[in-house]
């Protein structure tokens, strides 16, 4: 019924026969406002970006200031989103499966990343770990430095990921039945082993998609990355903050090519979480 | 294996004490529990306590003082504007878009969807870009503003068009799943009492959505005033004409006026512990009328 | 204390609450090796309670479980050797079925653990043993209802229980499934000749497959036996309501006479004291007598037809109350006759022990 029949009486007919009205207003305020909001200025980055050519975007990339902005930005997302991977993992076990005073308090916190402004995250981050910081100056009597160093990007980059694994994660950890591990009891497994074979597997799907989610949110941060990062050039430079010195110099087909690859890399994350999805779905028969 | 536990050992009498085996020890319990705790409040709480702290280093008159900057001023009046002008304008576009995926079939709905979601997954930067090449004065439309004197990048409209961008999927992506879920048996009921259609929206469909709605509404709005990188790129930085409170924040930082700096981020950081409030208690008290946890943003 | 010779498993003087609600009291029960026990009750009278209780899923809060003889009630999960197959079998979906069924054998310590190639020969010979050969390499969500249970068993057994326990075994599946898979768990049992323990609140599957029946209503025993001593020797108003189908009504003792209003009942009351009691009955127990006079008169309320006969209900005189008989096609009833019933067979119990009767009645 849902699928329309092309063969028959409904060959001109669109949608499915509803008698709810408003379909074509609706649908068709959708996509006007759809076009013009988001499809139009993202054609206007493809139509750009062709202009430039493969060899092109090839040459932009290799620039060296570039080179090192994409492998900073990559790098250092990668290693953030691993480390949320990690603690998320436990955030989420924690939240879900233990009660303990001020639990409710913590879940709600978990958002905070959604709902603070990166640019607040940014400076308060900085001020946090900045040599005379609350972080930074204990820190620093060991030597340790992390404001302004690729160690800053690292830590904003933390902090904005961590949502996406716990928020990914924890509804598929209130799944997990208890019978499964009382099965894996009765058959002799220690918890350690029922842990590692019985509770993690089924969470791997989730565990990547989160990897996935903070990754690509990563990748284009910049609010929280800037003001903690110390952007200096071929090291703490990310490259969302290229594409904005690309445009303070007039260079719009640098910046274009940058957002360019920055864009293929997101879209490239977001296909392959959708891949586990389906994966997981069809073998699991759950996600 | 089992003969070393032997019958007859005294322990046995007293109430057995067997740790159900869907239990971690209280070893591991409590070391999980910590590490958690550590590492929310380190990567967490800590920033959110920071901003707080570092506004009222210089005592309230310090703090206060920082909100009679005409500028300051000036930018909390933009960032009320581009809230006032963004959010309604997804809010629409998320009931439209919600009716018509959610209450017809039609071929493409999942691509729709799709692309609904696409801003999430665009840099803020990126999506700032985008704008620059379509208006800017070397863009594909440059040309043709600038003869007629309409400016769009470096002013409001640019901003406004930025914010929608980067807050566009809000509303709809919390609206779609939820009425999917619903269906439109209560519309065809309300149809066949001789309702019409837009009576039926307002007395039967607006009902069930209305916390799905306004937590969609919420979400929108801390982002569309927290904005910050889309922002950045098109607005110019014209002090009292094109900063919002972000933008704001990011140039009184770099002049080094901390108080001030931290006294507007108080704004922004006591916006965001509003919308976490509302939203943890909407999920508390109106779990069922919220669709499927488990979201992005 | 000491050993308890003999048994296979003992249950002695058992109690667990949940919070106020007590689950389990003072259950004590001993099953025999190679025995087949059903625990048949509603739902919340502790079966599956007791159930997991035996395999060390749960600790009672008082008393003992011993295996062989052997005190068990502290024994960890893990070292009990018990073969657990749960309501919903909870396979591990992301392992196949040939890795599910390997699993108890996989986790041993390495000293005990048997070879690559040896659990693997074991776990193919699982397969053919539960029908399933050639899907080894399947995954559980790939597999039907009737599939995964005879997975889930088989992964059960790879660890050679010395006892298996299932949970509602059948309770998942449709109506022919579920026979087929009655029959073939009987074949199981016969075949290991495992003491094997089974939960449902099926009576027909209870009585069809069991050597004994364990009757649980809140969390009590009310009576262990053969199912023909549950239907011929009921213990309880409980039991007898509860497996099969039964009438109650209420009569008065008085001096070893039963009445029934001004009527008298033909029923030996086993010395039972005077006052208020139940008459408890199967449909089969009572007829249209045949001289015209009966114990009880009753109009013929409503007739449906049945495979053999009729079934006519009777609403009886004087009395808010409607009982059912059967009858042979030939000489049924008319609708609105009044009819004289005569009782064949009949259990009495004294009222105050049957308080949770209502609830069983008309059954």
């Amino acid at each position: 019924m849902t699928s329309p029949n092309f063969a028959g009486r409904n060959a001109r007919r669109f949608k499915a026969p509803s008698v709810i009205p408003g379909f074509g207003l609706t649908f068709g305020y959708t996509l006007l406002y759809l076009g013009l909001v988001v499809l139009l200025p993202l054609a206007a980055l493809i139509w750009r970006s062709s202009g430039l050519g493969l060899s092109g975007l090839y040459d932009i990339a290799t620039e060296p200031r570039v080179a090192a902005g994409l492998r900073t930005t990559f790098f250092i997302s990668f290693c953030a989103a691993l480390v949320d991977l990690f603690f998320g993992l436990i955030v989420a076990w924690v939240l879900t499966r233990y009660d303990f005073f001020g639990r409710r308090l913590l879940d709600a916190f978990v958002d905070l990343p959604f709902a603070l402004p990166t640019a607040v995250a940014g400076i308060s981050l900085a001020a946090l770990y900045a040599p005379n910081g609350w972080f930074g100056e204990p820190l620093a009597a060991y030597g340790i430095k992390i404001a302004y160093t690729r160690w800053g990007i690292l830590v904003a980059l933390i902090f904005i990921g961590l949502p996406f694994v716990v928020r990914t994660v924890q509804p598929i950890v209130a799944e997990l039945e208890t019978e499964l591990e009382e099965a894996s009891a009765t058959l002799g497994a220690s918890r350690v082993q029922t842990v590692l074979r019985v509770l993690l597997p089924p969470l791997a799907p989730a565990l990547l998609t989160g990897f996935a989610l903070a990754f690509a949110r990563s990748i284009g941060e910049y609010g929280s990355v800037i003001f903690i990062a110390g952007n200096i050039a071929y090291v703490s430079e990310i490259a969302p903050l290229l594409i904005v010195v690309k445009l303070e110099q007039y260079d719009i087909p640098g910046a274009t090519g940058i957002a360019t690859i920055m864009l293929a890399i997101s879209f490239a994350a977001l296909l392959a979480i959708n891949l586990v999805q389906a994966f997981a779905r069809k073998r699991f028969g759950h996600v | 294996m089992s003969e070393s536990i032997a019958a007859g050992v005294p322990a046995a009498r007293r109430r057995a004490r067997v740790r159900p085996v869907t239990q971690d020890s209280p070893f591991a319990r409590y070391a999980l529990i910590a590490t958690a705790i550590a590492f929310l409040s380190l990567f967490l709480l800590a920033p959110l306590a920071v901003v707080f702290y570092e506004a009222g280093t210089k005592g309230a008159a310090a703090f206060f003082e920082a909100f009679q900057d005409p500028d300051a001023r000036a930018a909390i009046r933009l960032t009320l504007l581009i809230a006032a002008i963004a959010v309604p304008a997804n809010l629409a576009f998320g009931l439209a878009a919600a009716w018509s995926i959610a209450k017809f079939s039609f071929p493409g709905k999942s691509l729709l969807i799709t692309l609904i979601d696409l801003p999430f997954s665009v840099s803020p930067v990126v999506a700032g870009l985008v704008y620059v090449l379509l208006f800017g004065s070397q863009g594909l439309l440059g040309g043709w503003l600038t003869a007629h004197g309409v400016q769009i990048i470096f002013a409001v409209p640019g901003i406004v068009l930025a914010t929608i961008f980067v807050t566009f999927p809000f509303v709809a992506r919390e609206l779609i799943p939820l009425m999917q879920e619903q269906g439109s048996v209560e519309e065809e009921a309300a149809l066949t009492l001789g309702a019409s259609g837009f009576k039926t929206f307002l007395t039967v469909t607006l009902p069930n959505i209305k916390w799905g709605l306004l937590y969609g509404v919420l979400l929108c709005n801390a982002r569309a005033m927290g904005e910050f990188g889309a922002v950045s790129v098109v607005s110019g930085h014209i002090r009292g004409l094109t900063n919002t409170i972000p933008l704001q924040v990011e140039i009184l930082y770099n002049e080094y006026n901390n108080v001030a700096a931290f006294a507007l981020s108080v704004l922004l950081a006591s916006l965001a512990l509003v919308t976490l409030g509302i939203k943890t208690f909407l999920e508390w008290r109106h779990a069922d009328a919220l669709a499927a946890r488990g979201r992005r943003h | 204390m000491g050993r308890q010779q003999g048994f296979a498993i003992r249950v002695e003087g058992v109690e667990q609450d949940f919070g106020a609600f007590p689950a389990l009291r003072d259950v004590t029960l001993d099953i025999q090796p190679g025995e087949l026990v059903a625990l048949l009750g509603p739902s919340g009278s502790g079966k599956t309670t007791l159930l997991r209780v035996i395999a060390g899923l749960n600790a009672p809060d008082r008393g003992h479980v011993y295996f062989d003889g052997e005190d068990a009630t502290n024994l960890p999960v893990q070292d009990r050797r018990v073969g657990f197959v749960f309501q919903n079998y909870a396979l591990f979906k992301h392992m196949t079925v040939a890795d599910n069924i390997a699993y108890g054998l996989k986790v041993r310590p390495r000293r005990s653990r048997p070879s690559r190639s040896a659990i693997a020969a074991r776990a193919n010979e699982l397969l053919r043993f539960v029908q399933l050969e050639g899907l080894g390499g399947r995954y559980p969500a790939q597999l039907s209802g009737g599939q995964r249970q005879r997975v889930a068993l088989a992964r059960a057994l790879a660890i050679e229980p010395r006892v298996l326990l299932l949970d509602e075994p059948f309770g998942a599946l449709d109506a022919r499934v579920r026979k087929d898979l009655r029959r073939w768990l009987r074949e199981v049992h016969k075949e290991t000749g495992l003491t094997t323990v089974f939960v449902t609140h099926d009576q027909d599957e209870a009585m069809e497959l069991a050597d004994r029946v364990v009757v649980l209503n809140e969390g009590r025993i009310e009576q262990i036996g053969t199912p023909a001593q549950l239907y011929d020797q009921p213990a309880s108003p409980f039991v007898i309501s509860f497996v099969g189908e039964a009438v109650a009504l209420p009569v008065t003792v008085a001096a070893g006479h039963v009445k029934f209003g001004d009527r008298e009942l033909h029923i030996d009351t086993h010395g039972l004291r005077s006052g208020p009691a139940r008459v408890f009955f199967r449909p089969a127990d009572i007829a249209v007598s045949a001289s015209g006079a009966g114990e009880i008169e009753g109009r013929v309320e409503s007739l449906r037809r049945t495979p053999a006969g009729v079934r006519a209900t009777i609403a009886i005189d004087g009395y808010d109350q409607t009982l059912e008989i059967d009858s042979p096609l030939e000489n049924a009833a008319a609708l609105g006759d009044r009819v004289p019933l005569s009782l064949a067979k009949a259990r009495i119990f004294p009222t105050e022990e049957s308080a949770y009767v209502d609830a069983g009645e008309g059954i």
